[in-house]
């Protein structure tokens, strides 16, 4: 357990110590939800949108973007570390991969926390509040660490199996793929084209998003939360136990 | 000329062979036109959203500019690397005149944007995009778009010479990428709020999107106004690169 604290601590350190992770998490996203809440809000004017403040309903995006630096952070970091050998030492440890794992994934939740904290201040300050109430500020929180565990986890696969920061950096646009093929823009019910209606719909990102925006927007929405939670919980599950798999066989070839 | 000729073709060569310079540069613009195109299709029916091509038309506008724009500034990356790595260096010492080394960066940046704008196009018509301007409004439209390539080529040009180093990145990347998205993207001028439309009145290229769209609507709008801003734009970064050409030789 203290090996774990440890390298939790490593994992914290290194990664809010660096500008260029923390910074650019937080920027681009508020400069994005800057430029969209004013760029789009005429879209409020389509019969069905949910809210009268684009900014209200973009503001959930701050959140997912955060979590896809992190997906870089954790990768770039984890990827670091096998290129400098100290995962190659880490291994001669009797520590368990899970663990390990989650270790070195504990800054990419600090950073998380960080950046949450950060978004719900500015809907608070800049927008019209969080509907759902306190409440509703520590849940959002809570689900916004559980995707940045998630893209977190999927980075760290990344950087696994390549053991290439540069691997890490030319998935990076696949996450913003991912991103802009969900409702981020609009509401699924408002998205005319089939095909894209469709691929949103079976987006993960879709929900991730859904559940903080109900939050924001409507107060307390059983389902959309549950879906919210499903979603994430489950993209870091699966990524966990890929990104554990790849570092067995990576410490087998050691 | 023989250096020009050189560097441009090095330089598009390195373009077509390298999966990690040409995909992004490619997958970017198609991404945004898929993503907005797709996925606020709706939006055209706002009130006092009055494009007669329709949203995918007014996309392509869009993205047809910022895939000329984005041509020039990965081009920017490349001057950056080459000093990086110490080719422009020994590429300074053989050449007998180092402006054909700019107009080579220039020459490769064009080559980069009309293979670009190509692909997009193709895309753009398969998924519905209407062009309602006569032959001289396409010509228009697409000098329009080269004109900002060569603009965005030499600021970035101008900029990784005087630096001299791949951190030039976000220097390059990061005011382009301001100029073009604080602009009417989404929606025309008049829909947009806030402080993006006290931007958008200012910035250039909102005359430039407005001048495009108008092309492809066959409606020609603010056609003068936008080419003298963009020769003016281009007048501009040309002396820009001589400077940043003149401190590389320094050094050099």
């Amino acid at each position: 357990m203290s090996h774990v604290l440890l390298l939790a601590h490593r994992s914290v350190v290194r990664t809010l110590r660096q500008p260029a992770m923390v910074v650019p998490s937080l920027l681009f996203p508020l400069l994005l939800l800057s430029i969209n809440s004013s760029g789009l809000d005429s879209a409020t004017r389509l019969p069905g949108f949910p809210t009268d403040s684009y900014f209200q309903f973009a503001l959930a995006i701050a959140f997912i973007q955060g979590a896809l630096f992190s997906a870089n952070s954790a990768g770039t970091n984890v990827a670091s570390d096998i290129e400098s050998g100290f995962l190659n030492r880490l291994s001669l440890t009797p520590l368990r991969r899970v663990a390990l794992m989650m270790g070195q994934l504990t800054g990419i939740l600090a950073l998380g926390l960080v950046q949450a904290l950060t978004f719900v201040a500015v809907g608070l300050v800049f927008g019209e509040g969080i509907a759902a109430g306190p409440g509703g500020v520590v849940v959002i929180v809570a689900l916004s660490l559980t995707i940045s565990l998630a893209f977190g986890c999927i980075g760290a696969f990344v950087a696994l199996r390549s053991g290439s920061g540069e691997a890490v950096q030319g998935v990076f646009p696949l996450f913003f793929a991912a991103l802009f093929l969900s409702s981020m823009s609009l509401p699924r019910n408002l998205i005319e084209n089939d095909w894209f209606q469709t691929v949103a719909t079976w987006n993960p990102v879709s929900y991730m998003l859904e559940g903080i925006r109900s939050l924001v927007i409507t107060g307390w929405d059983g389902e959309a939360l549950a879906l919210g939670f499903a979603c994430a919980g489950g993209v870091a599950l699966i990524a966990l136990a890929a990104a554990s798999s790849a570092l067995r066989t990576r410490m087998v070839r050691t | 000329m023989s250096a020009a000729r050189a560097v441009a073709w090095r330089n598009l060569h390195n373009w077509l062979t390298n999966p990690a310079l040409f995909i992004p540069s490619l997958l970017f613009p198609l991404f945004f036109f898929t993503a907005f195109a797709g996925g606020l299709s709706r939006v055209d029916s706002v009130p006092g959203f009055n494009y007669a091509p329709g949203y995918t038309t007014f996309v392509y506008g869009f993205v047809l500019l910022q895939a000329a724009t984005f041509g020039g500034i990965f081009t920017g990356f490349s001057v950056a690397r080459d000093f990086e790595s110490g080719f422009a260096r020994r590429l300074m010492l053989g050449a007998t005149n180092r402006g054909g080394i700019v107009a080579g960066y220039w020459l490769s940046a064009l080559g980069r944007a009309v293979g670009t704008i190509i692909v997009i196009t193709m895309v753009a018509l398969l998924a519905g995009l209407e062009v309602h301007g006569n032959g001289l409004d396409v010509v228009g439209l697409y000098t329009l778009a080269l004109l900002m390539n060569a603009f965005a080529v030499l600021f970035g040009t101008g900029v990784a010479m005087r630096l001299r180093t791949m951190q030039a990145g976000p220097a390059i990347q990061v005011p382009a990428f301001l100029l073009i998205f604080l602009a009417p993207v989404w929606v025309p001028y008049d829909l947009l709020t806030g402080w993006v439309q006290t931007a958008a009145a200012v910035n250039p290229v909102t005359l430039m999107l407005e001048a495009g769209r108008g092309f492809l609507a066959g409606d020609p709008t603010k056609v003068l106004p936008a080419f003298a801003v963009v020769a003016l734009l281009v007048a501009l970064t040309l002396l820009w690169a001589r400077g940043g050409l003149r401190s590389a030789e320094r050094v050099a």
